[in-house]
Protein backbone atom coordinates (compact mmCIF):
# COMPACT_ATOMS: atom_id res chain seq x y z
CA UNK A 1 0.00 0.00 0.00
CA UNK A 2 2.93 2.11 1.06
CA UNK A 3 4.33 1.26 -2.46
CA UNK A 4 1.49 1.78 -4.08
CA UNK A 5 1.02 5.14 -2.61
CA UNK A 6 4.45 6.52 -3.18
CA UNK A 7 5.07 5.61 -6.57
CA UNK A 8 1.35 7.26 -7.48
CA UNK A 9 2.51 10.51 -5.98
CA UNK A 10 6.13 10.50 -6.91
CA UNK A 11 4.97 10.28 -10.36
CA UNK A 12 2.37 12.81 -10.20
CA UNK A 13 5.00 15.27 -8.39
CA UNK A 14 7.12 14.43 -11.37
CA UNK A 15 4.84 15.22 -14.12
CA UNK A 16 3.70 18.18 -12.15
CA UNK A 17 6.74 19.67 -12.12
CA UNK A 18 7.58 19.40 -15.68
CA UNK A 19 3.74 20.58 -16.47
CA UNK A 20 4.54 23.63 -14.84
CA UNK A 21 7.92 24.03 -16.78
CA UNK A 22 6.04 23.46 -20.16
CA UNK A 23 3.05 25.43 -20.10
CA UNK A 24 3.18 28.31 -21.42
CA UNK A 25 0.24 30.50 -19.61
CA UNK A 26 1.96 31.18 -15.94
CA UNK A 27 -1.69 30.68 -14.31
CA UNK A 28 -1.11 27.01 -15.43
CA UNK A 29 2.50 26.67 -14.51
CA UNK A 30 1.37 28.38 -10.56
CA UNK A 31 -1.22 25.31 -10.36
CA UNK A 32 0.90 22.35 -11.45
CA UNK A 33 3.48 23.71 -8.89
CA UNK A 34 0.61 24.01 -6.46
CA UNK A 35 0.16 19.65 -7.21
CA UNK A 36 3.85 19.63 -6.77
CA UNK A 37 3.79 21.12 -3.31
CA UNK A 38 0.80 18.52 -2.53
CA UNK A 39 2.08 15.74 -3.47
CA UNK A 40 5.70 16.34 -1.64
CA UNK A 41 2.99 16.71 1.01
CA UNK A 42 1.92 13.54 1.15
CA UNK A 43 5.18 12.03 0.16
CA UNK A 44 5.99 13.43 3.53
CA UNK A 45 3.19 11.85 5.09
CA UNK A 46 4.44 8.80 4.00
CA UNK A 47 7.40 9.03 5.51
CA UNK A 48 5.49 9.44 8.76
CA UNK A 49 6.13 12.99 9.11
CA UNK A 50 2.56 14.50 9.73
CA UNK A 51 3.52 17.82 10.88
CA UNK A 52 5.96 18.60 8.20
CA UNK A 53 3.17 17.46 5.69
CA UNK A 54 0.79 19.83 7.55
CA UNK A 55 3.09 22.84 7.16
CA UNK A 56 4.05 22.00 3.66
CA UNK A 57 0.22 21.76 2.99
CA UNK A 58 -0.41 25.32 4.78
CA UNK A 59 2.64 27.54 3.86
CA UNK A 60 3.59 26.32 0.72
CA UNK A 61 0.41 25.20 -1.00
CA UNK A 62 -1.81 27.37 1.00
CA UNK A 63 -0.42 31.07 1.60
CA UNK A 64 2.82 31.33 -0.53
CA UNK A 65 1.06 29.67 -3.59
CA UNK A 66 -1.63 31.94 -3.28
CA UNK A 67 0.58 34.96 -3.32
CA UNK A 68 2.23 33.71 -6.28
CA UNK A 69 -1.43 33.75 -8.06
CA UNK A 70 -2.62 37.09 -6.57
CA UNK A 71 0.46 38.16 -8.29
CA UNK A 72 0.22 36.71 -11.47
CA UNK A 73 -3.69 37.47 -11.57
CA UNK A 74 -3.23 41.23 -10.58
CA UNK A 75 -0.30 41.51 -13.36
CA UNK A 76 -3.28 39.65 -16.01
CA UNK A 77 0.07 38.40 -17.78
CA UNK A 78 -1.03 36.38 -20.95
CA UNK A 79 0.64 33.30 -22.69
CA UNK A 80 3.94 33.38 -23.29
CA UNK A 81 4.54 33.83 -26.98
CA UNK A 82 6.37 30.82 -28.80
CA UNK A 83 9.61 30.86 -29.72
CA UNK A 84 11.47 29.54 -32.30
CA UNK A 85 14.62 27.91 -31.19
CA UNK A 86 16.86 26.08 -33.12
CA UNK A 87 16.58 22.41 -33.83
CA UNK A 88 20.17 21.40 -32.88
CA UNK A 89 19.51 22.60 -29.01
CA UNK A 90 17.15 19.90 -28.74
CA UNK A 91 19.73 17.34 -30.39
CA UNK A 92 22.72 18.67 -27.67
CA UNK A 93 20.48 19.24 -24.56
CA UNK A 94 18.35 15.87 -24.32
CA UNK A 95 21.81 13.73 -24.05
CA UNK A 96 23.23 16.46 -22.14
CA UNK A 97 19.79 15.61 -19.90
CA UNK A 98 20.40 11.88 -19.87
CA UNK A 99 24.21 12.21 -18.42
CA UNK A 100 23.38 14.55 -15.84
CA UNK A 101 20.45 12.66 -14.26
CA UNK A 102 22.84 9.18 -14.91
CA UNK A 103 25.79 11.28 -13.09
CA UNK A 104 23.18 12.32 -10.61
CA UNK A 105 21.74 8.58 -9.97
CA UNK A 106 24.85 7.36 -9.85
CA UNK A 107 26.45 9.55 -7.37
CA UNK A 108 23.82 8.86 -4.48
CA UNK A 109 24.17 4.97 -5.48
CA UNK A 110 27.57 5.50 -4.56
CA UNK A 111 27.75 7.73 -1.84
CA UNK A 112 24.87 7.40 0.70
CA UNK A 113 25.32 3.73 2.18
CA UNK A 114 21.95 1.29 1.55
CA UNK A 115 21.65 1.25 5.51
CA UNK A 116 20.79 4.87 5.74
CA UNK A 117 17.74 4.84 3.29
CA UNK A 118 14.91 6.34 4.42
CA UNK A 119 12.36 3.74 4.95
CA UNK A 120 8.20 4.29 4.73
CA UNK A 121 7.19 5.75 8.29
CA UNK A 122 10.92 6.07 9.42
CA UNK A 123 10.26 9.48 11.14
CA UNK A 124 7.08 8.06 12.98
CA UNK A 125 7.06 6.67 17.28
CA UNK A 126 7.55 3.33 17.89
CA UNK A 127 8.25 1.21 21.21
CA UNK A 128 11.78 3.16 21.94
CA UNK A 129 11.69 5.69 19.18
CA UNK A 130 10.89 9.07 19.57
CA UNK A 131 8.45 10.45 16.79
CA UNK A 132 10.70 12.89 14.47
CA UNK A 133 7.60 14.04 12.64
CA UNK A 134 5.39 15.19 15.06
CA UNK A 135 5.06 19.12 16.89
CA UNK A 136 6.74 18.40 19.88
CA UNK A 137 9.61 16.68 18.33
CA UNK A 138 9.85 19.41 15.26
CA UNK A 139 9.74 22.63 17.71
CA UNK A 140 11.87 20.72 20.08
CA UNK A 141 14.40 20.83 17.46
CA UNK A 142 13.84 24.04 16.01
CA UNK A 143 14.50 25.75 19.63
CA UNK A 144 17.42 23.89 20.65
CA UNK A 145 19.76 22.54 18.22
CA UNK A 146 18.35 24.95 15.39
CA UNK A 147 17.87 27.79 16.83
CA UNK A 148 20.38 29.91 15.40
CA UNK A 149 19.80 29.07 11.97
CA UNK A 150 15.92 29.59 12.56
CA UNK A 151 16.31 33.27 14.06
CA UNK A 152 19.02 34.36 11.52
CA UNK A 153 16.29 32.91 8.52
CA UNK A 154 14.13 35.23 10.27
CA UNK A 155 16.56 38.00 9.92
CA UNK A 156 16.98 37.26 6.35
CA UNK A 157 13.68 37.27 5.33
CA UNK A 158 13.22 40.80 7.46
CA UNK A 159 15.98 42.09 5.06
CA UNK A 160 14.11 40.92 2.05
CA UNK A 161 10.86 42.73 2.81
CA UNK A 162 12.96 45.66 3.81
CA UNK A 163 14.59 45.71 0.20
CA UNK A 164 11.55 44.82 -1.26
CA UNK A 165 9.52 47.95 0.15
CA UNK A 166 12.61 49.83 -0.88
CA UNK A 167 12.26 48.69 -4.75
CA UNK A 168 8.59 49.12 -4.39
CA UNK A 169 8.45 52.70 -2.59
CA UNK A 170 7.35 55.71 -5.06
CA UNK A 171 9.67 58.09 -5.05
CA UNK A 172 7.93 61.24 -3.17
CA UNK A 173 8.69 64.68 -4.63
CA UNK B 1 -14.69 -6.09 6.32
CA UNK B 2 -16.82 -5.11 9.08
CA UNK B 3 -14.72 -1.97 9.40
CA UNK B 4 -15.66 -1.08 5.89
CA UNK B 5 -19.30 -1.41 6.10
CA UNK B 6 -19.33 0.55 9.20
CA UNK B 7 -17.39 2.94 7.63
CA UNK B 8 -19.95 3.22 4.61
CA UNK B 9 -22.99 3.03 6.34
CA UNK B 10 -21.16 5.84 8.90
CA UNK B 11 -20.11 8.08 5.31
CA UNK B 12 -23.60 7.57 4.54
CA UNK B 13 -25.50 8.66 7.33
CA UNK B 14 -23.16 11.51 7.83
CA UNK B 15 -23.19 12.79 4.21
CA UNK B 16 -26.92 12.67 4.48
CA UNK B 17 -27.74 14.23 7.81
CA UNK B 18 -24.41 17.06 6.34
CA UNK B 19 -26.01 18.10 3.27
CA UNK B 20 -29.68 18.24 4.17
CA UNK B 21 -28.57 20.38 7.25
CA UNK B 22 -26.88 22.60 4.41
CA UNK B 23 -29.71 23.21 2.39
CA UNK B 24 -31.59 23.63 5.81
CA UNK B 25 -28.83 26.47 6.89
CA UNK B 26 -30.11 28.27 4.17
CA UNK B 27 -33.66 28.24 4.81
CA UNK B 28 -32.67 29.10 8.86
CA UNK B 29 -30.72 31.92 7.06
CA UNK B 30 -33.81 33.49 5.19
CA UNK B 31 -36.60 33.02 8.22
CA UNK B 32 -34.04 34.42 10.45
CA UNK B 33 -32.99 37.72 8.36
CA UNK B 34 -36.69 37.42 7.41
CA UNK B 35 -37.74 37.88 11.09
CA UNK B 36 -34.44 40.47 11.75
CA UNK B 37 -36.28 42.91 9.35
CA UNK B 38 -40.10 42.63 10.04
CA UNK B 39 -40.88 40.20 6.93
CA UNK B 40 -41.81 36.68 6.85
CA UNK B 41 -39.96 34.98 4.36
CA UNK B 42 -40.73 32.05 2.62
CA UNK B 43 -43.62 30.36 3.01
CA UNK B 44 -45.42 29.12 0.19
CA UNK B 45 -43.62 26.13 -0.39
CA UNK B 46 -44.56 23.71 2.24
CA UNK B 47 -45.76 24.15 5.74
CA UNK B 48 -43.70 27.83 6.85
CA UNK B 49 -41.78 27.37 3.76
CA UNK B 50 -39.94 24.05 4.78
CA UNK B 51 -39.92 22.46 1.17
CA UNK B 52 -38.15 25.39 0.17
CA UNK B 53 -34.72 24.28 0.00
CA UNK B 54 -35.93 21.21 -1.81
CA UNK B 55 -38.05 23.36 -4.41
CA UNK B 56 -34.52 25.57 -4.66
CA UNK B 57 -31.92 22.48 -5.54
CA UNK B 58 -34.72 21.20 -8.21
CA UNK B 59 -35.14 24.61 -9.53
CA UNK B 60 -30.86 24.95 -9.51
CA UNK B 61 -30.41 21.22 -11.13
CA UNK B 62 -32.86 21.79 -14.27
CA UNK B 63 -31.70 25.48 -14.99
CA UNK B 64 -29.81 25.85 -17.95
CA UNK B 65 -25.97 26.19 -17.34
CA UNK B 66 -25.29 28.82 -19.31
CA UNK B 67 -21.27 29.25 -20.54
CA UNK B 68 -20.28 33.19 -21.81
CA UNK B 69 -18.36 32.67 -24.61
CA UNK B 70 -15.60 34.99 -23.28
CA UNK B 71 -14.23 32.59 -20.49
CA UNK B 72 -11.29 30.49 -20.03
CA UNK B 73 -12.71 27.28 -20.51
CA UNK B 74 -10.88 24.31 -18.49
CA UNK B 75 -9.98 26.98 -15.37
CA UNK B 76 -13.87 28.19 -15.57
CA UNK B 77 -15.17 24.49 -14.83
CA UNK B 78 -12.41 23.27 -12.36
CA UNK B 79 -13.39 26.11 -10.26
CA UNK B 80 -16.51 25.21 -8.48
CA UNK B 81 -15.46 21.50 -8.05
CA UNK B 82 -12.14 22.90 -6.44
CA UNK B 83 -14.16 25.37 -4.35
CA UNK B 84 -16.72 22.73 -3.35
CA UNK B 85 -14.02 19.46 -2.91
CA UNK B 86 -11.91 21.62 -0.61
CA UNK B 87 -15.02 22.47 1.79
CA UNK B 88 -16.76 19.36 1.79
CA UNK B 89 -13.31 17.17 2.59
CA UNK B 90 -12.82 18.77 6.17
CA UNK B 91 -16.55 17.44 7.40
CA UNK B 92 -14.89 13.97 7.73
CA UNK B 93 -12.05 14.64 9.98
CA UNK B 94 -14.86 16.60 12.66
CA UNK B 95 -15.39 14.17 15.90
CA UNK B 96 -19.44 15.29 17.05
CA UNK B 97 -19.19 12.65 19.98
CA UNK B 98 -17.82 9.95 22.27
CA UNK B 99 -14.95 7.64 20.92
CA UNK B 100 -16.04 3.46 21.41
CA UNK B 101 -19.75 4.20 21.76
CA UNK B 102 -21.52 0.30 21.81
CA UNK B 103 -23.99 0.48 19.28
CA UNK B 104 -27.43 -0.82 21.01
CA UNK B 105 -28.45 -4.78 19.88
CA UNK B 106 -25.01 -4.97 18.49
CA UNK B 107 -21.53 -6.12 19.77
CA UNK B 108 -19.90 -3.45 18.06
CA UNK B 109 -18.16 -0.27 19.04
CA UNK B 110 -17.48 3.03 16.95
CA UNK B 111 -16.10 6.92 17.50
CA UNK B 112 -18.54 9.22 16.34
CA UNK B 113 -16.91 10.44 13.44
CA UNK B 114 -15.64 9.80 10.61
CA UNK B 115 -11.26 9.59 11.07
CA UNK B 116 -9.47 10.07 14.09
CA UNK B 117 -6.34 11.89 12.85
CA UNK B 118 -3.73 12.62 15.52
CA UNK B 119 -3.38 15.74 13.17
CA UNK B 120 -7.06 16.41 12.56
CA UNK B 121 -6.93 20.10 13.42
CA UNK B 122 -3.70 21.19 11.03
CA UNK B 123 -5.20 19.25 8.15
CA UNK B 124 -8.28 21.24 8.47
CA UNK B 125 -6.35 24.39 8.46
CA UNK B 126 -4.48 23.00 5.33
CA UNK B 127 -7.66 22.56 3.46
CA UNK B 128 -9.46 25.12 4.23
CA UNK B 129 -6.75 27.49 3.09
CA UNK B 130 -6.40 25.59 0.23
CA UNK B 131 -10.32 26.22 -0.76
CA UNK B 132 -9.31 30.07 -1.40
CA UNK B 133 -8.22 28.54 -5.08
CA UNK B 134 -11.43 27.84 -6.31
CA UNK B 135 -12.83 31.57 -5.91
CA UNK B 136 -9.97 33.30 -7.05
CA UNK B 137 -9.55 31.00 -10.10
CA UNK B 138 -13.39 31.63 -10.95
CA UNK B 139 -12.55 35.05 -10.51
CA UNK B 140 -9.99 34.79 -12.56
CA UNK B 141 -11.18 31.96 -15.57
CA UNK B 142 -14.37 34.74 -16.00
CA UNK B 143 -12.71 37.01 -18.01
CA UNK B 144 -14.61 39.37 -15.84
CA UNK B 145 -13.53 42.81 -14.46
CA UNK B 146 -16.05 42.48 -11.17
CA UNK B 147 -15.24 38.65 -11.32
CA UNK B 148 -11.06 39.26 -11.04
CA UNK B 149 -11.88 42.28 -8.29
CA UNK B 150 -14.14 39.82 -6.42
CA UNK B 151 -11.47 36.93 -7.03
CA UNK B 152 -8.22 39.60 -5.94
CA UNK B 153 -10.28 40.80 -3.00
CA UNK B 154 -10.85 37.38 -1.84
CA UNK B 155 -7.21 35.39 -2.18
CA UNK B 156 -5.52 39.14 -0.12
CA UNK B 157 -8.87 38.72 2.66
CA UNK B 158 -8.07 35.03 3.66
CA UNK B 159 -4.48 35.43 3.42
CA UNK B 160 -4.19 38.31 5.62
CA UNK B 161 -6.95 37.02 7.94
CA UNK B 162 -5.37 33.35 8.06
CA UNK B 163 -2.69 34.59 10.25
CA UNK B 164 -5.23 36.17 13.29
CA UNK B 165 -6.73 32.53 13.43
CA UNK B 166 -4.05 30.62 13.27
CA UNK B 167 -2.40 32.45 16.19
CA UNK B 168 -5.81 32.44 17.85
CA UNK B 169 -6.03 28.22 17.51
CA UNK B 170 -2.21 28.28 18.90
CA UNK B 171 -3.43 29.19 22.36
CA UNK B 172 -5.89 26.53 23.31
CA UNK B 173 -3.65 23.93 21.79
CA UNK B 174 -0.44 25.34 24.18
CA UNK B 175 -2.81 24.84 27.22
CA UNK B 176 -4.38 21.31 26.40
CA UNK B 177 -0.85 19.96 24.46
CA UNK B 178 -2.35 18.46 21.34
CA UNK B 179 -3.52 19.02 17.73
CA UNK B 180 -5.91 16.14 17.91
CA UNK B 181 -9.15 17.43 17.53
CA UNK B 182 -10.23 14.34 20.16
CA UNK B 183 -7.71 14.42 22.61
CA UNK B 184 -8.42 18.20 22.37
CA UNK B 185 -11.97 17.87 23.45
CA UNK B 186 -11.23 15.03 26.10
CA UNK B 187 -8.55 17.93 27.56
CA UNK B 188 -11.78 20.50 28.41
CA UNK B 189 -14.14 17.55 30.24
CA UNK B 190 -14.65 18.52 33.88
CA UNK B 191 -16.04 21.42 36.03
CA UNK B 192 -14.81 24.27 38.32
CA UNK B 193 -16.84 23.94 41.61
CA UNK B 194 -19.08 21.39 39.73
CA UNK B 195 -20.92 24.61 37.83
CA UNK B 196 -18.21 26.27 35.43
CA UNK B 197 -17.31 24.09 32.92
CA UNK B 198 -13.70 23.14 31.76
CA UNK B 199 -14.05 24.71 28.03
CA UNK B 200 -10.80 26.25 26.59
CA UNK B 201 -12.98 29.65 27.08
CA UNK B 202 -12.92 29.35 31.04
CA UNK B 203 -10.06 26.80 31.43
CA UNK B 204 -7.30 28.51 33.87
CA UNK B 205 -4.96 29.46 34.02
CA UNK B 206 -5.22 31.37 30.83
CA UNK B 207 -8.82 31.58 29.71
CA UNK B 208 -9.46 32.27 25.90
CA UNK B 209 -12.10 34.28 25.45
CA UNK B 210 -10.20 36.69 23.71
CA UNK B 211 -8.95 33.98 21.19
CA UNK B 212 -12.17 32.97 20.86
CA UNK B 213 -13.64 36.57 20.13
CA UNK B 214 -10.15 36.98 17.47
CA UNK B 215 -11.23 33.30 15.99
CA UNK B 216 -15.22 34.23 15.20
CA UNK B 217 -13.94 37.77 13.77
CA UNK B 218 -11.13 36.07 11.39
CA UNK B 219 -13.86 32.95 10.95
CA UNK B 220 -16.69 35.60 9.41
CA UNK B 221 -13.77 37.13 6.64
CA UNK B 222 -12.63 33.36 5.97
CA UNK B 223 -15.75 32.37 5.11
CA UNK B 224 -16.92 35.73 2.62
CA UNK B 225 -19.70 36.72 5.64
CA UNK B 226 -21.28 40.20 5.60
CA UNK B 227 -19.53 42.46 7.29
CA UNK B 228 -16.43 40.54 5.68
CA UNK B 229 -18.24 39.70 2.04
CA UNK B 230 -15.96 42.38 0.18
CA UNK B 231 -15.52 39.89 -3.18
CA UNK B 232 -19.01 39.68 -3.77
CA UNK B 233 -19.91 43.24 -2.71
CA UNK B 234 -23.27 43.30 -4.91
CA UNK B 235 -22.97 47.08 -4.65
CA UNK B 236 -19.74 47.36 -6.15
CA UNK B 237 -19.40 44.54 -8.02
CA UNK B 238 -22.75 42.97 -9.43
CA UNK B 239 -22.33 39.45 -7.67
CA UNK B 240 -18.64 39.45 -6.92
CA UNK B 241 -16.17 36.18 -8.40
CA UNK B 242 -19.41 34.51 -9.18
CA UNK B 243 -20.79 37.02 -11.50
CA UNK B 244 -20.92 34.29 -14.28
CA UNK B 245 -21.43 31.49 -13.06
CA UNK B 246 -25.19 29.66 -13.35
CA UNK B 247 -27.31 26.84 -12.22
CA UNK B 248 -25.30 24.17 -10.52
CA UNK B 249 -22.17 25.71 -10.95
CA UNK B 250 -23.55 28.50 -8.59
CA UNK B 251 -24.73 25.85 -6.69
CA UNK B 252 -21.36 24.83 -5.89
CA UNK B 253 -19.95 27.69 -4.31
CA UNK B 254 -23.34 28.58 -2.59
CA UNK B 255 -22.91 24.68 -1.11
CA UNK B 256 -19.02 25.70 -0.06
CA UNK B 257 -19.75 28.49 1.76
CA UNK B 258 -22.37 27.29 3.90
CA UNK B 259 -19.75 24.15 4.12
CA UNK B 260 -17.28 26.39 5.38
CA UNK B 261 -19.42 28.02 7.79
CA UNK B 262 -20.22 24.55 9.49
CA UNK B 263 -16.81 23.64 9.47
CA UNK B 264 -15.10 26.88 11.00
CA UNK B 265 -18.19 26.71 13.24
CA UNK B 266 -17.46 22.76 14.46
CA UNK B 267 -13.80 24.00 14.79
CA UNK B 268 -14.45 27.11 17.40
CA UNK B 269 -17.09 24.43 19.61
CA UNK B 270 -14.69 21.77 19.91
CA UNK B 271 -11.58 24.34 20.47
CA UNK B 272 -13.05 27.00 22.85
CA UNK B 273 -16.52 25.44 23.49
CA UNK B 274 -15.89 22.46 25.07
CA UNK B 275 -17.26 19.84 21.87
CA UNK B 276 -19.94 17.47 22.61
CA UNK B 277 -19.29 18.36 27.10
CA UNK B 278 -22.50 19.49 28.24
CA UNK B 279 -22.81 23.18 29.74
CA UNK B 280 -24.03 21.38 33.19
CA UNK B 281 -23.02 18.35 34.94
CA UNK B 282 -23.68 15.73 32.98
CA UNK B 283 -26.17 14.28 35.95
CA UNK B 284 -28.50 17.25 34.87
CA UNK B 285 -27.06 17.58 31.66
CA UNK B 286 -27.46 14.26 30.03
CA UNK B 287 -31.77 15.48 30.76
CA UNK B 288 -31.33 18.91 29.14
CA UNK B 289 -32.26 17.25 25.07
CA UNK B 290 -35.14 15.65 26.81
CA UNK B 291 -36.74 18.94 28.45
CA UNK B 292 -35.75 20.96 25.37
CA UNK B 293 -37.28 18.56 22.98
CA UNK B 294 -39.95 18.32 24.77
CA UNK B 295 -40.84 22.46 25.23
CA UNK B 296 -40.61 22.68 22.29
CA UNK B 297 -42.98 20.34 21.21
CA UNK B 298 -45.39 21.93 23.89
CA UNK B 299 -44.72 25.89 22.62
CA UNK B 300 -45.86 24.31 19.03
CA UNK B 301 -48.69 22.53 20.43
CA UNK B 302 -49.83 25.54 22.33
CA UNK B 303 -50.15 27.62 19.62
CA UNK B 304 -51.41 25.73 17.53
CA UNK B 305 -53.94 24.32 18.97
CA UNK B 306 -54.92 27.11 21.48
CA UNK B 307 -53.46 30.43 19.30
CA UNK B 308 -53.18 29.92 15.92
CA UNK B 309 -51.86 32.77 14.22
CA UNK B 310 -52.58 32.12 10.65
CA UNK B 311 -54.49 29.39 8.22
CA UNK B 312 -52.69 26.05 8.06
CA UNK B 313 -50.97 26.63 11.93
CA UNK B 314 -53.78 24.47 13.89
CA UNK B 315 -52.87 21.60 11.68
CA UNK B 316 -48.66 22.00 11.18
CA UNK B 317 -48.33 23.09 14.39
CA UNK B 318 -49.29 20.08 16.46
CA UNK B 319 -47.76 17.73 13.96
CA UNK B 320 -44.28 19.59 14.72
CA UNK B 321 -44.80 19.24 18.40
CA UNK B 322 -46.41 15.88 18.45
CA UNK B 323 -42.74 15.13 16.95
CA UNK B 324 -40.89 16.87 19.07
CA UNK B 325 -42.21 15.51 22.11
CA UNK B 326 -41.56 12.24 20.77
CA UNK B 327 -37.86 13.25 20.31
CA UNK B 328 -37.93 14.11 23.49
CA UNK B 329 -38.82 10.88 24.94
CA UNK B 330 -36.68 9.08 22.96
CA UNK B 331 -34.08 10.87 24.94
CA UNK B 332 -35.41 9.61 27.93
CA UNK B 333 -34.40 5.89 27.55
CA UNK B 334 -30.77 5.70 28.81
CA UNK B 335 -29.40 3.96 25.58
CA UNK B 336 -30.15 6.34 22.96
CA UNK B 337 -29.64 9.09 25.87
CA UNK B 338 -25.87 7.84 26.34
CA UNK B 339 -25.48 8.02 22.63
CA UNK B 340 -27.45 10.68 21.60
CA UNK B 341 -26.76 13.19 24.46
CA UNK B 342 -22.78 14.34 23.44
CA UNK B 343 -24.07 14.68 19.92
CA UNK B 344 -27.15 16.78 20.72
CA UNK B 345 -24.61 19.09 22.88
CA UNK B 346 -22.54 19.19 19.98
CA UNK B 347 -25.13 20.31 17.86
CA UNK B 348 -26.56 22.69 19.96
CA UNK B 349 -23.13 24.51 20.21
CA UNK B 350 -22.95 24.34 16.21
CA UNK B 351 -25.78 25.99 15.20
CA UNK B 352 -25.69 28.49 18.08
CA UNK B 353 -22.65 29.83 16.28
CA UNK B 354 -24.40 29.60 12.93
CA UNK B 355 -26.44 31.85 14.59
CA UNK B 356 -24.51 34.25 15.56
CA UNK B 357 -23.01 34.12 11.55
CA UNK B 358 -26.89 35.12 10.53
CA UNK B 359 -27.38 37.07 13.31
CA UNK B 360 -24.08 39.04 12.10
CA UNK B 361 -25.58 39.21 8.98
CA UNK B 362 -28.60 40.79 9.61
CA UNK B 363 -27.15 43.60 11.79
CA UNK B 364 -24.34 44.64 10.79
CA UNK B 365 -22.98 46.71 7.14
CA UNK B 366 -20.03 45.61 5.11
CA UNK B 367 -16.54 47.09 6.12
CA UNK B 368 -14.56 49.17 3.28
CA UNK B 369 -11.92 47.34 1.42
CA UNK B 370 -9.20 49.57 3.41
CA UNK B 371 -10.87 49.34 6.76
CA UNK B 372 -10.92 45.58 6.82
CA UNK B 373 -7.02 45.13 5.95
CA UNK B 374 -6.23 47.67 7.96
CA UNK B 375 -8.03 45.97 10.93
CA UNK B 376 -6.67 42.82 10.00
CA UNK B 377 -2.97 44.15 10.35
CA UNK B 378 -2.85 46.84 12.67
CA UNK B 379 -5.54 45.27 15.19
CA UNK B 380 -5.96 41.60 15.16
CA UNK B 381 -3.25 40.32 14.24
CA UNK B 382 -1.30 42.42 17.40
CA UNK B 383 -3.88 41.05 19.81
CA UNK B 384 -3.29 38.02 18.70
CA UNK B 385 0.18 37.97 19.40
CA UNK B 386 -0.16 39.33 22.61
CA UNK B 387 -2.69 36.98 23.83
CA UNK B 388 -0.34 34.07 22.57
CA UNK B 389 2.36 35.61 24.65
CA UNK B 390 0.34 36.21 27.66
CA UNK B 391 -1.01 33.18 27.40
CA UNK B 392 2.66 31.05 26.75
CA UNK B 393 4.02 32.61 29.74
CA UNK B 394 0.86 31.91 31.67
CA UNK B 395 1.07 28.23 30.62
CA UNK B 396 4.81 27.92 31.00
CA UNK B 397 4.34 29.65 34.86
CA UNK B 398 1.74 26.86 35.65
CA UNK B 399 3.53 23.88 34.39
CA UNK B 400 6.54 22.66 35.98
Amino acid sequence: MDAILFFLFATLTVICAINMVLQRHPISSALSLIGVMGSLAVLYLLLGGEFIAMAQLIVYSGAIMVLFLFVIMLLNSGAEPKRNRHKILLFLGAPLLVILLGLVGYFIQTQIPANEMVKFGSWESGPGKPAFGSPQNVGMSLFTSYLLPFEITSVLILIAILGAIVLARKEID
Amino acid sequence: MDFMILSLIKLGLVLFIFMTALAYIQWIERKVIAHVQLRVGPKRVGPHGLLQPLADVIKLITKEGMVPSHVNHVFYYLAPFVAVFFALIPISFIPFGQANVKIPFTDITTNMELTDLNIGLLLILGLSGMGVYGIALAGWASNNKYSLIGGLRSSAQMISYELPMALALVSPLLMLNTVSLRELVNGQEGFYFNVIPRWTIFLMPAPQILSFIIFMIAAFAETNRVPFDLPEAENELVAGFHVEYASMKFAAFFMAEYANMVTVCSVATLLFLGGWHPIVVPAIGDWIPALVHIGGGAICLYHGLVQPARKWDNITLPVFGVAFIGAGLLFCIPIVQQLLAPVFWFTAKLLILLFVFIWVRATLPRFRYDQLMRFAWLFMFPLALVNLLITGLLVAATTN
